[in-house]
């Protein structure tokens, strides 16, 4: 046959007509993609199709932060399957952070411990529970029979809840005074009013009212306080035609939002305070009313202020402008509604008393104490009842001593300093102190000194892993606890958490765990733990309020604005205590930065919340800092960087950015964990290894609001 | 047989950016809710699938007068030019593997159908699609945290925010059992929209003047006389859409009140923008 040019073309066309027409080729995608990524390649799908079943909702309370918000949980039959907040509950109505829609990952995470362990060398082994009671128990017997029942300590995150209260109880039944929390916004908010309005006070904000927030550094969106609630508050703000006014080296997501941002000196925020004070005193702007309750040192503070802190000589310390310092100062005194805030970033670092002080003296001046959207000075919340504690002879003695230190961080000096142990046992509960104070370094060697640490935790963290027995604890998702409000939240509402799930792995309540030590303990001390269990301990402790918490899920211990005047103390400021400066001559200086997607308290961000992260935070396995392009020439974008610090130094990669005050280096704090979980950990910097504790003189607290640095390219 | 919803929805957003703190809970809740995976290192914003993304936008001004504001990215859910359902990504899939909705205006995405070729990620002008380059792989008991009403999606799929089109479906299946024609505003919200604890995400039918999305958008339903392709146009001169000029006509609007982050929904050339509104400046983005 012959093919001319015709037929050829005819013979092309046809074939393609013919494959077009025919089902070959869609076949044989179709095949393609079959063979190459369905469940046949992925056999995983065919093992683990997430199981159907009925929808049902069970509410609770989130524990994570003290934020203690109410919590909807999705389950498909048993199976939690999602988290949300709680519609109508009274502090965060509806809204969730992602820490706590993050929360079945805390809960199925295979990096919890998962036994009981006792340490064996340089690695753990599992035990039985009850082994692990009578080991503990024998432990601590050891110690109270020495005579020095003292010796025992105990370190967890906050004052407040019963299981605080118990670790309380054991402790004075044992005979000890060594109780310590982690630095936190409550115990600072009572450190200030009792400093200024006297014992057994507290502060609160009312934000969700006031028509001008002026904020020194607290990051009000940044998981300061009640987060959710806080953020809650500033969303109405547009509508209620209120004011933010953001104090900050750094443009936060809070300075961000806010509709001023003062990007003062860090470090020099009291002075500022103190500077706006002088405008108030000076343009007679104060409330005289509320002056006249100030019955000590208000003279001799008067006359402070005045000489030491006038604004054109501390417009030359914070860098912010005379004229603004004055413009500010008066806005503020002349609002309806106005508040000044403290606690910087989320409130649970390093602060001092002066900063806070100072900027509660604003309050006090303008008068805004007691009042709708302003600060609320009132009796710290007593909802538990606690039975008296039956103290035998070693215990009245033991009790009656004094504290090893005055906080967590004299306290761990102490151990450190001492070549006798002062502490021979320690218990640690929700607290991770090798990670989250100052120069971790110190405190890892104080937790080596002491002879006996019992961990109690949910996760290997980086106490856990200096401990010598670790007792696993239920998720907040697996126990009953009680939550009360805390952190400045106006109202004072206590949560009940409930177990959601069966618990995943062996593991107890914290506060079982340390009930079975109490009954494990020589009769003296376990006279005082008559509790079958910790349920039956918490509906016995929180029998004011037990009906509500079981009924509604939450109980309201007060909602209204507190009476009265409080008198207030400025003997404190009178006395112009010094400012705390940072440590160490280099030129920069490294401030913590507080990342609302990241935790840097007792738990770590999930995987969920690091995916989050900006790429300008972590890039890879390194954290990136921000510094103004004019802080360091030669210094790029993206550069990898040594910052030192006089504690040490790390390699970090650099993000200029305008949004930082030239000077001043931003570290974001929450990452550089070191346990087992690779997705969360050992990515980035622990800021706090960088930088050190100062203490306040006088005080006594870690004031270290950074550390001078230097940084240049690696 | 009773039909129900036989009217025509057209379900839509608008993003509060003045209430937007950046906080991420959009982001976490869309992927607990769609059971989308992570991995070790999620860093590298271009393989990390996240159907919610939060972007950082900076005015561009030096210090101190730089300012930052967050801007949620969820599937803008185009409604192509003129509104007649031509998506960028729904015109180029070979597979029909992603379809828009005419009774929802909602763009979907059927895992099993996509082969990924990818030509919807280079269609879109949003970056709101992602690629699966490898299977998922939960941590061991983790997958218990699975959510049944959305399927885990296998390596070589491209997948992306379905406005979460279960939680109609779980609506309408309550609506028909109860017997009623219409599911309420209330009963259909998306997990990012509950979750805002700034309530900065208002979501509903924009084909409903009773809905609250609506009452804020005010879209106008007539073409742009600037550009006929354009349609559901905002009325409310504080609410903007992603380049609108392209006419995809999204239907995730925002909402500010500062100029420069209505100008950063575009780009213009110089001079443009003062004749839609007066105003400038440089503007960086980075993942939030």
């Amino acid at each position: 046959m012959k093919v001319d040019r015709r037929s050829f073309l005819g013979l092309g066309i046809g074939a393609v007509a013919g494959i077009a027409v025919s089902p070959v080729g869609i076949k044989l995608t179709d095949d393609s993609s079959i063979l190459t990524q369905t469940t046949k390649l992925w056999p995983w799908a065919l093992d683990h199709p997430p199981l159907d079943g009925a929808i049902v909702y069970e509410n609770s309370v989130c524990s994570l932060c003290p934020g203690g918000c109410g919590i909807s949980v999705r389950k498909i039959d048993d199976r939690p399957v999602k988290i949300e907040g709680l519609a109508d509950y009274p502090i965060n109505d509806g809204g969730a952070c992602l820490h706590g829609m993050s929360g079945l990952q805390y809960l199925y995470d295979p990096a919890r411990i998962k036994k009981p362990m006792i340490k064996k060398g340089d690695s753990f082994e599992e035990i039985s529970w009850e082994d692990a009671i009578s080991l503990v128990a024998g432990k601590l017997s050891d110690v109270r029979k020495s005579g020095s029942p003292e010796k025992l300590a105990c370190i967890t995150d906050k004052e407040h809840g019963s299981v605080s209260g118990l670790l309380q109880h054991l402790l004075k039944a044992f005979g000890s005074p060594n109780f310590y929390t982690m630095p936190n916004l409550e115990s600072y908010l009572e450190t200030v009013a009792q400093q200024i309005h006297g014992n057994g006070k507290t502060l609160s904000f009312d934000l969700e009212n006031s028509d001008f927030v002026l904020s020194f550094g607290a990051g009000i969106i940044e998981g300061w306080g009640s987060p959710v609630a806080c953020f809650k508050a500033n969303a109405t703000r547009k509508q209620r035609h209120a004011k933010l006014y953001q104090v900050e080296a750094r443009l936060s997501n809070t300075a961000a939002n806010a509709n001023k941002w003062i990007p003062a000196v860090p470090g020099t925020e009291a002075d500022l305070a103190l500077a706006m004070c002088a405008v108030i005193l000076n343009e007679n702007l104060f409330n005289s009313a509320a002056t006249a309750n100030m019955y000590a040192g208000f003279s001799k503070f008067v006359s402070v202020v005045q000489t030491e802190y006038a604004p054109a000589k501390i417009a030359k310390i914070t860098g912010i402008k005379e004229d603004d310092i004055i413009q500010i100062a008066r806005e503020f005194a002349t609002a309806k509604m106005p508040v000044a805030v403290f606690g910087k970033g989320k409130g649970d670092g390093a602060q001092s008393l002066k900063e806070m002080a100072a900027v509660h003296a604003l309050n006090c001046l303008v008068g805004n104490v007691n009042k709708k959207g302003g600060v609320f000075v009132q009796d710290k919340a007593q909802y538990l009842e606690f039975p008296a504690v039956k103290m035998d002879g070693i215990a009245s003695k033991g009790a009656a001593k004094a504290r090893t230190g005055q906080y967590i961080g004299q306290m761990l000096d102490a151990v450190n300093a001492s070549a006798e142990p002062v502490v021979e046992a320690l218990i640690v509960y929700n607290a991770n102190p090798c990670y989250s104070l100052h120069d971790t370094r110190r405190v890892k060697q104080a937790m080596s000194k002491i002879p006996f640490v019992v961990s109690i935790s949910s996760f290997l963290d980086e106490t856990a892993m200096e401990a010598d027995i670790i007792l696993p604890c239920h998720t907040f998702l697996e126990r009953f606890e009680d939550v009360p409000s805390s952190g400045g939240f106006s109202k004072t509402v206590v949560g009940l958490t409930k177990p959601v799930v069966n618990p995943i792995f062996d593991t107890k309540n914290a506060g079982d765990c340390i009930i079975e030590i109490g009954k494990a303990l020589d009769q003296a001390v376990a006279a005082n733990f008559e509790w079958e269990n910790y349920e039956d301990c918490l509906q016995a402790v929180t029998s004011s309020i037990w009906d509500s918490l079981s009924e509604e899920g939450y109980a309201v211990v007060s909602d209204t604005i507190p009476s009265g005047s409080p008198g207030v103390d400025v003997s404190f400021l009178a006395q112009n205590p010094a400012t705390v400066q940072a440590q160490g001559d280099f030129n920069l200086t490294l401030i913590p930065v507080d990342n609302i997607r990241l935790l840097s308290g007792a738990i770590a961000a999930s995987a969920f919340a690091i995916k989050t992260v900006s790429d300008t935070v972590l890039t890879k396995k390194e954290t990136v800092v921000e510094i103004n392009p004019l802080t360091v020439k030669g210094l790029k974008d993206k550069d990898l960087a040594t910052l030192t610090t006089p504690m040490g130094s790390a390699n970090v990669r650099v993000h200029l950015n305008e949004g930082i005050r030239p000077g001043v280096i931003g570290m974001v704090e929450g990452l550089g964990h070191t346990f087992d979980n690779k997705y969360v950990s050992n990515k980035g910097v622990n800021v706090n290894d960088l930088i050190g504790q100062v203490l306040e003189p006088g005080t006594g607290l870690d004031a270290a609001f950074g550390i001078k640095a230097k940084i240049s390219r690696a | 047989m009773k039909q129900e919803n036989k009217k025509e929805h057209k379900f839509g957003m608008v993003i509060d950016l003045d209430k937007c703190t950046g906080c991420g809970s959009c982001m976490v809740s869309c992927m607990a809710e769609n059971n989308v995976p992570f991995k070790e290192d999620e860093s590298n914003k271009k393989d990390s699938i996240t159907w919610m993304r939060v972007y950082k936008l900076t005015n561009g001004k030096d210090f101190p007068e730089t300012e930052v504001v967050y801007m949620p990215r969820p599937c803008q859910h185009c409604s192509g030019k003129g509104g007649h359902g031509h998506s960028p990504c729904v015109s180029v899939c070979p597979a029909t593997a992603t379809d828009y909705g005419k009774d929802t205006g909602i763009v979907s995405q059927i895992y099993t159908r996509c082969f990924g070729c990818r030509y919807c990620m280079g269609a879109c002008p949003y970056h709101a699609r992602y690629f699966n380059w490898w299977d998922p792989k939960w941590p061991e008991g983790m997958e218990n945290y699975l959510s049944p009403n959305v399927s885990p999606r296998m390596r070589g799929v491209v997948e992306k925010c379905s406005f979460c089109y279960h939680r109609y479906q779980l609506a309408r299946e309550k609506a028909y059992l109860e017997e009623r024609e219409e599911i309420e505003e209330m009963e259909y919200q998306t997990a990012c929209t509950t979750a805002c604890p700034a309530g900065a995400i208002v979501f509903g039918d924009l084909n409903n003047p009773e809905h609250e999305v609506t009452k804020i958008v005010k879209p106008d339903d007539h073409p742009d006389p600037r550009n006929p392709d354009v349609v559901g146009k905002s009325r409310n001169p504080k609410v903007f859409r992603l380049l609108e000029r392209l006419g995809t006509n999204t239907k995730v609007y925002y909402l500010s009140e500062r100029e420069w982050v209505r100008k950063a929904g575009d780009n213009y050339t110089e001079g443009e923008w003062e004749t839609i509104k007066n105003h400038h400046g440089k503007t960086q983005i980075s993942h939030g």
